[in-house]
């Protein structure tokens, strides 16, 4: 485990940087939550009146009066967001910046198989992601005892599985990404992050585009369908999880035979 | 026993020739040079020998295992240094020479401190912070803290100051003298002369030639330097002619006798003549035509 050791020490500074930017901004939401609940009146005029708009976030669906109505949204906007970028963000430069970096050619001139270096790589980025989630759950639950409202665990345990889920697909599809390109490996990492965060918002806006949810892993993510139906769309996770697992596969095939420069 | 045995290697990058049809063979416990200029070939031979890059024909095995089969075995028994060395930043420089002997599943604190000593390197330092010469330190004392069968080294003298150079290679010497067998590329051919035992001189992707160095320096051909004056009109073996300061210096490989009798009729203030260096050999192995050692 020394190569997940080392990748855990190089990453912590983002790590810590991510979980705490995140963490921060998701708690703040939950403690603004008992004032925004008292002039929910005046709030729910006001998406209403915004058409598409309020669609689009999944808001028109949503009752910002309750605590998980209210935390969906913004769950969805700060963790599904902020998640998203810093699972493309460690995936897609995790192989990537060996070359990038021209630590390459101390990396893999060690008694060490290419499929160990991708399997240990790997393993470091599931547990920077699966930490982070964890951290920020947590925190949330905290600051959701603190303001003294009741718990909704099922949909609370569901919405953050959900955003779990999605943060491992974009991985996995990252992780492929880092395998094949030497520069410019984060841009392409959050520039995905973002397609697919914009895809399910225009998914939400026209029912022309709704096949775009089985695209996107921000389908199955969606809080209004989450807390609506209490459970996740089995169907769009198992294409999204697939579409995660295939880009690992083929990242496996390409690193462990890739000319290193 | 071979410890590195090179068959018909070629590697192609995409259209643009890298290495093709490279022969060649060092016995274990050789201190081997590998001689050629920018571009020649030696990095892509090396990376592939370290299977950085696959071959696009040919093969290569080290101590009889096969670079492609069995890369990881292979990588146990060598000791590498890059050119460029290049570490990961935030990173302290035991912190480094740590990862690379965990990775190696070893424990090479007592050789890391010896070789820290002897190269005046200081462990508490990060690498960001350290010049190009102490990182190529940092890089050494990872090549060579688990005493490997096999080092090789890229350019390992780029960046050291002269006494780290002379330290540096009597530490490679000792080393070869313990069995270690030592692949040097280089362009800096004073170091290949002095040290190596065999060399090779590598053009265009292919060897040009391979033999001890004593055979590579031995030539016909003298290093002639006059001072004052001498009609050198018509004469034939001259080349590499240049003047310098008054004098006139070329390599005469043609008759001593005809030299002679035109330095006699001459006006012959000084004369010297020399055995030329390995640096004169290597050049005129890259000239296409005309005078061949």
């Amino acid at each position: 485990m020394t190569i997940v050791k080392h990748e855990l020490r190089q990453g912590r500074t983002s790590f810590l940087i991510w979980t705490c930017a995140i963490g921060f901004l998701l708690t703040v939401c939950i403690f603004l939550f008992p004032e925004m609940k008292s002039e929910m009146g005046e709030i729910n005029d006001l998406f209403a009146s915004m058409g598409s708009f309020t669609a689009a976030f999944g808001m028109d669906r949503l009752n910002f009066g309750t605590l998980m109505g209210y935390y969906a949204v913004e769950c969805g906007n700060i963790l599904g967001l902020g998640g998203a970028f810093y699972s493309a963000f460690c995936a897609v430069n995790i192989l990537s910046k060996e070359e990038k970096g021209r630590t390459a050619e101390f990396m893999l001139t060690h008694p060490v198989s290419r499929v160990r270096i991708i399997t240990e790589k790997l393993t470091a980025v599931l547990l920077q992601i699966s930490g982070m989630n964890l951290i920020i759950y947590v925190l949330s639950v905290i600051s959701m005892l603190i303001i003294g409202e009741e718990i909704p665990w099922k949909e609370l345990c569901l919405l953050h599985l959900a955003y779990y889920l999605l943060q491992m697909e974009l991985a996995g599809i990252c992780f492929c990404i880092s395998a094949f390109i030497r520069k410019g490996s984060i841009g392409a990492g959050l520039g995905i992050a973002a397609i697919t965060y914009f895809l399910n918002i225009i998914a939400n806006i026209t029912e022309k585009a709704k096949f775009l949810k089985y695209v996107t892993p921000f389908g199955y993510c969606e809080g209004a369908d989450i807390v609506t139906e209490g459970s996740l769309d089995g169907t769009k996770i198992g294409i999204g999880l697939a579409m995660g697992v295939i880009g690992i596969i083929i990242a496996y095939r390409k690193y462990a035979k890739k000319d290193i420069y | 026993m071979d410890a590195i045995r090179i068959s018909n290697l070629t590697k192609y990058y995409g259209k643009s020739r890298g290495i093709s049809e490279l022969n060649l063979k060092i016995k274990e416990g050789e201190f081997f040079g590998f001689i050629g200029p920018n571009g020649a070939g030696k990095s892509t031979t090396i990376r592939t020998l370290l299977g950085l890059i696959s071959p696009t024909s040919g093969s290569a095995q080290i101590f009889g295992k096969d670079i492609k089969k069995e890369r990881e075995k292979i990588l146990q028994n060598i000791g590498y240094l890059p050119s460029e060395a290049v570490f990961y930043p935030g990173m302290k420089v035991k912190e480094v020479l740590t990862l690379s002997a965990d990775m190696r599943k070893m424990n090479c604190l007592d050789a890391a401190k010896k070789l820290c000593e002897r190269l005046q390197l200081d462990t508490n330092r990060k690498v960001d912070e350290l010049s190009f010469g102490n990182r190529k330190k940092v890089a050494i004392v990872c090549a060579l803290q688990s005493n490997p069968r096999l080092l090789i080294l890229d350019e390992p003298t780029g960046g050291l100051d002269p006494l780290m150079q002379r330290e540096f290679f009597d530490i490679l010497r000792e080393r070869n003298h313990a069995g270690t067998t030592i692949f040097l590329s280089s362009h800096v051919l004073s170091e290949i002369q002095r040290n190596c035992t065999r060399a090779a001189i590598i053009r265009e992707g292919k060897i040009i030639i391979c033999d001890s160095v004593d055979v590579l320096a031995q030539t016909n051909a003298k290093r002639i330097t006059i001072h004052g004056s001498v009609n050198l009109d018509g004469l034939k073996g001259i080349c590499d002619k240049k003047e310098i300061g008054g004098a006139v210096s070329f390599l005469y490989s043609g008759d001593i006798k005809v030299l002679l009798q035109r330095l006699a009729a001459g006006g012959v203030s000084d004369l010297s003549i020399l055995e030329p260096d390995l640096e004169e050999i290597f050049l005129h192995y890259y000239e296409k035509e005309g005078y061949r050692a």
